[in-house]
């Protein structure tokens, strides 16, 4: 962001959107915003914000990795949308998509093969980290979509 | 990968010896720019001849799985050497992180410095 150029932002009511360049020096940039609009709900505990933000930031990680390979220059944008009960990020990408049963399943911690897998853990970390992950993806980009409860609505069931 | 190309200025790494470990004190956040950076200090220690390390992540207040691939890649460096890898994590935040992924069952993980450089 220290070369001029910057993100585009819309607030609406309970809504903040933003579309980045895609580049690894926004996502920092992205988990402030997510950071933001969670906090507009008082009755989500701070360590689910911290769950909801790794959890868009692998996404919008893997949505600038999956553009730069396909050397688009398409903005990212990622949405969120605070509701009475929870708190809702979208991120979409244009990107070459890609197919879930090619993503390894990773051998258990004691295995000696655990070592081979230096990455593959952020699909892993966004389904363990939301309350909801849907992630559809073909050859025209990837959609991500990240819910967290509030507590009210965990008691609750 | 692009992700090596980014300049390094987003962490600190101060590195020092207690003698049989080599201290790396990381401070900052371990996600896709941070985390390229901690890689190429550990492979410069590793190259310096240091196979014992200690990775002092007290100072790291956010961890993603580029992170945690970097951590993972410091401890299959150090073991083909014969060496070893002890984490130090305060942060509830990435002793967090490392337990949903299981990989708290990978590292050896100390409460403080003073512990984790104790014995050999």
């Amino acid at each position: 962001m220290s070369d001029g150029v910057e993100p585009d932002i819309e607030i609406a009511p309970g809504a903040i959107a933003v579309e980045i360049p895609a580049r690894p020096d926004f996502v920092s940039f992205v988990r402030v915003v997510v950071a933001t609009a969670a906090e507009l709900r008082p009755d989500i505990a701070p360590e689910r914000i911290e769950d909801l933000k790794l959890a868009v930031s692998e996404a919008v990680t893997n949505a600038i990795n999956a553009q730069d390979r396909v050397g688009t220059v398409d903005r990212i944008r990622v949405e969120c949308e605070v509701a009475d009960d929870e708190i809702t990020v979208f991120i979409h990408d244009r990107g070459q998509g890609f197919d879930r049963a090619d993503v390894p399943e990773l051998p258990e911690p004691d295995h000696p093969d655990r070592l081979l897998h230096e990455s593959g853990l952020g699909l892993h970390l966004m389904a363990m980290l939301a309350d909801e992950s849907e992630v559809s993806s073909d050859d025209d980009g990837t959609d991500v979509k990240l819910v967290v409860y509030s507590s009210n609505r965990r008691r609750s069931g | 990968m692009w992700s090596d190309t980014v300049p390094g200025v987003d962490i600190v790494v101060h590195t020092r010896v207690a003698d049989p470990w080599s201290v790396l004190t990381v401070a900052g956040e371990l996600d896709v720019v941070g985390a390229p950076e901690l890689r190429q200090h550990v492979i410069n220690v590793v190259r310096g001849g240091h196979h014992r390390l200690v990775l002092d992540l007290s100072g790291v207040a956010f961890i993603d799985s580029f992170g945690l691939g970097v951590l993972v890649g410091a401890l299959k460096r150090v073991r083909l050497l014969d060496g070893d890898l002890r984490l130090v994590v305060t942060e509830p935040r990435v002793q967090r992180v490392l337990e949903v992924c299981d990989l708290d069952r990978v590292f050896t993980i100390h409460p403080d410095l003073e512990t984790a450089v104790a014995g050999a």
